[in-house]
This record gives C-alpha cells, sequence and structure tokens, in this order.
C-alpha cells in the first residue's frame, strides 16, 4: 500500500521534473476547433447535413487534436501561431505540416461558404480583376473546375491574389495550402475548395465534378471580396 | 480491340506503300473474384458497385484513352507501369495504369470469409522476418493509418526480405522494384460510405474478416 501510494506521488513529480512545460493536461490547448458559422444543415442541398457534422466534428477536430500534440512534442514550435507554422511548413515534421494545413484550411472552408443562393456576387474590384486575369467570371469558375478535377487523390483548388497581384487558380495536394512556404505558388488565399473525398463522397460519391459545380451555389461572394478588399 | 492502318509512301519513281497494322490491346476491367455482395457487412455492395464499377472503371477507361495510338498501346500493363514510372510528363498514364493495376490486385487479397493467420511458409516467413504476426499487423496498421490523403499499404517482398510500405496516391511497389504480395486500399472512397472517417475501423476488420491469405501465399510462393 505504501508502494502504490509513494508511487502515486513520485510518478507525476517525475513526469513534471523530465517534460518541463509540458504539463498538457493542465495546459489549455494552442488550437482549438471553431464552431461551424451556420447549421450544418444550413448547406443542403449542395453539401448534406451529415456531411457537414462528420466533415466539421470529426475530421476538422481531429486536425485540431493531432496538430495540438504535434506541437507539444516539438518545444521550438510552442507558442508559433497557426499562420507562422505555415510559413515554416518546409522545415516542421510532416505532422505539424499536415495538421496545420488541415486546421486552416477548414476554417477557411467554413466560412467561405453560406446559404444556397445567398452568397450574393463578387464586388465590382473582385469582378474587374477576375475579368482581367480570366477574361470572364465563366472562364475563372472553369479554370477552378479542371484544377479541381484535375487533382489526382486528395487535395485542395484555390483561388489566390499572388505576389505580383494576379489572381491565379492553383491546387495543392493533402492539406498543403498557398500560405506555405513550400507552395510552388504563393499568395494570399481568397477562395478554397476541399477535393477530398470526404468532402463529398457520402452524396456524389465518384462524380467530384458534380460536387464542383452545386458547390458554387454555396460561395459566399461577400466574403471572397472582403479578402479581396484586405490583400 | 482496335485497330489502326497506315500508310507509308516511300520515294522514288516506283511508289509503293508499306502497311503496317497494329493490333491495340485494349485494358479491359477484371470482375470482381466473388458476388459483388460477398463482402457484406465488412464492406458493402454499394461501396464495390462505385468501388469496381465507377473508380476502377474509369481508371481502366482513362488509361485506354491516353495510350491508344502512342507508342505504349502495344504494351502489357506492367510494362506500361514501369516504362513511365517517374516520368512527370507522363504522370497521367503512370496514375490511371498504376490505379488499374492496383485496384485488380486489391480485390484479389480480399474474400468472403477471410481474415485470420496465414499459415505455413507464409507464416514462417513473417515470424522470421518481423518476429511475429501480431508486429507484421501493427506495421501494417500504421502504414495505413499514416499513409496521410490517399493511397496504400502492402506487404511486400523486397530482396528477400518481407516489409510493410506505404505508397501515396497510385504509387505501387512495382515502381519500387518490389513483389506486392498484399496491399489494402486506404483512399476514402474505399471505406467512406461504410466506415465514414473511421480508417482504423476499415484496417481492423480488412485484416480481421477479408484479407485472402492465401492469395497472400501464391504471391509469395511465385516470386
Ligand atoms: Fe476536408
Ligand atoms: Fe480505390
Amino acid at each position: 500500500m505504501r508502494r502504490i501510494l509513494a508511487a502515486l506521488v513520485v510518478l507525476p513529480l517525475l513526469v513534471l521534473l523530465l517534460c518541463p512545460g509540458q504539463g498538457a493536461w493542465a495546459a489549455a490547448p494552442a488550437f482549438t476547433l471553431p464552431a461551424l458559422p451556420y447549421p450544418a444543415e444550413a448547406l443542403e442541398p449542395a453539401i448534406d447535413a451529415t456531411t457537414m457534422t462528420i466533415h466539421h466534428d470529426r475530421h476538422h477536430q481531429a486536425y485540431v487534436d493531432n496538430l495540438n500534440a504535434a506541437v507539444a512534442r516539438d518545444p521550438a514550435l510552442r507558442g508559433l501561431s497557426l499562420e507562422d507554422l505555415l510559413a515554416r511548413a518546409s522545415q516542421v515534421p510532416a505532422a505539424v505540416r499536415n495538421n496545420a494545413g488541415g486546421h486552416w484550411n477548414h476554417s477557411f472552408f467554413w466560412t467561405s461558404l453560406s446559404r444556397p443562393e445567398q452568397g450574393g456576387e463578387p464586388s465590382a474590384a473582385l469582378e474587374a480583376a477576375l475579368v482581367r486575369d480570366f477574361g470572364s467570371l465563366q472562364q475563372f469558375q472553369a479554370a477552378f473546375r479542371a484544377a479541381g478535377l484535375a487533382r489526382f487523390g486528395s487535395g485542395w483548388v484555390w483561388l489566390v491574389t499572388d505576389p505580383g497581384g494576379t489572381l491565379q487558380v492553383l491546387s495543392t495536394p493533402n492539406q498543403d495550402n498557398p500560405l506555405m512556404d513550400l507552395a510552388p505558388v504563393g499568395g494570399t488565399p481568397l477562395l478554397g475548395n476541399d477535393v477530398w473525398e470526404h468532402a463529398y463522397y457520402l452524396r456524389y460519391q465518384n462524380r467530384r465534378a458534380d460536387y464542383l459545380d452545386a458547390w458554387w451555389s454555396l460561395v459566399d461572394w461577400s466574403v471572397v471580396s472582403d479578402r479581396y478588399a484586405a490583400r | 480491340m482496335s485497330c489502326r492502318w497506315t500508310w507509308r509512301s516511300s520515294k522514288g519513281f516506283a511508289r509503293f506503300f508499306t502497311l503496317r497494322f497494329t493490333v491495340f490491346m485494349a485494358h479491359t476491367l477484371p470482375a470482381l473474384p466473388y458476388d459483388i455482395n460477398a463482402l457484406e457487412p465488412h464492406i458493402s455492395k454499394t461501396t464495390l458497385e462505385f468501388h469496381h464499377g465507377k473508380h476502377h472503371a474509369a481508371y481502366v477507361a482513362n488509361l485506354n484513352k491516353l495510350v491508344e495510338g502512342s507508342d505504349l498501346d502495344s504494351k502489357s500493363l506492367e510494362d506500361v507501369i514501369t516504362s513511365v514510372a517517374g516520368d512527370a510528363s507522363k504522370a497521367g498514364v503512370f496514375n490511371n495504369a498504376a490505379q488499374v493495376w492496383n485496384h485488380s490486385f486489391y480485390w484479389q487479397c480480399m474474400k468472403p470469409g477471410g481474415g485470420g493467420q496465414p499459415s505455413g511458409a507464409l507464416a514462417e516467413k513473417i515470424n522470421a522476418d518481423f518476429g511475429s504476426f501480431e508486429a507484421f499487423v501493427e506495421q501494417f496498421k500504421t502504414a495505413g493509418a499514416t499513409q496521410f490523403g490517399s493511397g496504400w499499404a502492402w506487404l511486400v517482398l523486397d530482396g528477400g526480405t518481407l516489409k510493410v510500405t506505404k505508397t501515396a496516391n497510385a504509387d505501387l511497389p512495382l515502381a519500387h522494384g518490389q513483389k506486392a504480395l498484399l496491399t489494402m486500399d486506404v483512399w476514402e472512397h474505399a471505406y467512406y460510405l461504410d466506415y465514414q472517417n473511421k480508417r482504423p475501423d476499415y484496417m481492423a476488420t480488412f485484416l480481421d474478416k477479408l484479407v485472402n491469405w492465401d492469395f497472400v501465399a501464391a504471391n509469395l510462393a511465385a516470386a
């Protein structure tokens, strides 16, 4: 009995001594799951409530949890913001890169969408830039769709304003994004669509093209226009 | 199968034509080696209808479109894969060809009433190279769980030794000089309708209830 009591006292002390500053059970997690900015069923019919619930409550939550765990393992990364982590993606462990990307991308995705046909239109400034760089809004959408279809495996398709101020469509594998130092084309993301199968499989199965087409009805152009104005 | 005729004229007064007759052996979608509902309840009929009837079929159709009329169109599937592996300009051919191969192989790696443990020479080899069957299972599940994004977990023979590996997207042991003995598809489409985000549950079921160890043993024996 005395041995057990002694172990109960000594073991936590040992953990504290060996892992200074770790205190994972006491410290608040660095990163937390943001709530969806609308009910899970708000994006029906383009995205069904079940998909939204699993995507947010399980997939996004897992990226947050795995990111917290990965950062806790690496003292040099503690205290860095999500953007700081992305900016050094080429130097951090794969678990940090993948889960920091997963957390940022999904947070960005939820806030890019709104109820069907409630998203308005691009601002005059954004529309002018889209016409300037793609020819027309339709040609921009065609380029975005083509990039989404061409992403083999899991990934994202983006609209960014590149460092020279030109709008570009690009796609990144897995949870990489244009804010990462390793992105072949960097820039400020204005809009992003998730083309992992988990984003659409329950409703669309193999028909990624149908998902990409239906998704436009959800884009919140006021948010996208605000991002463009703030670039 | 389709045919292509090419007329070539030669120089000179005495014009003549040579006739080249090439036979394009189109790649085909193999039938599943069991009924479409045979893996229920572990893998649903619906999953196999999409996975085999849509995804695998699309890889076959895309591959045929890409190689027909090119210098690859008379090559076997494995020759196509090895001849374009690592060539970034042929990524489309590689991805579709490798996915045709991977899925044809994957269907055979499962059977109704599968799972359990291997026996005989395969069991001995697993014990010799991994320490125990449980150690192999651990490595195989870790490979599947840590393949971030889409891909495959494998048991391969690499220079006479069994190894567990994982590959991204369409990549496969043939492109790395290894012989595939067993694979598990960890693209989300393989399990999303039945398991959603719970890849570990799919992997555990694959090992416990589905693996066709006779097929794996035959692959080892033929190596
Ligand atoms: Fe996602
Ligand atoms: Fe698959």
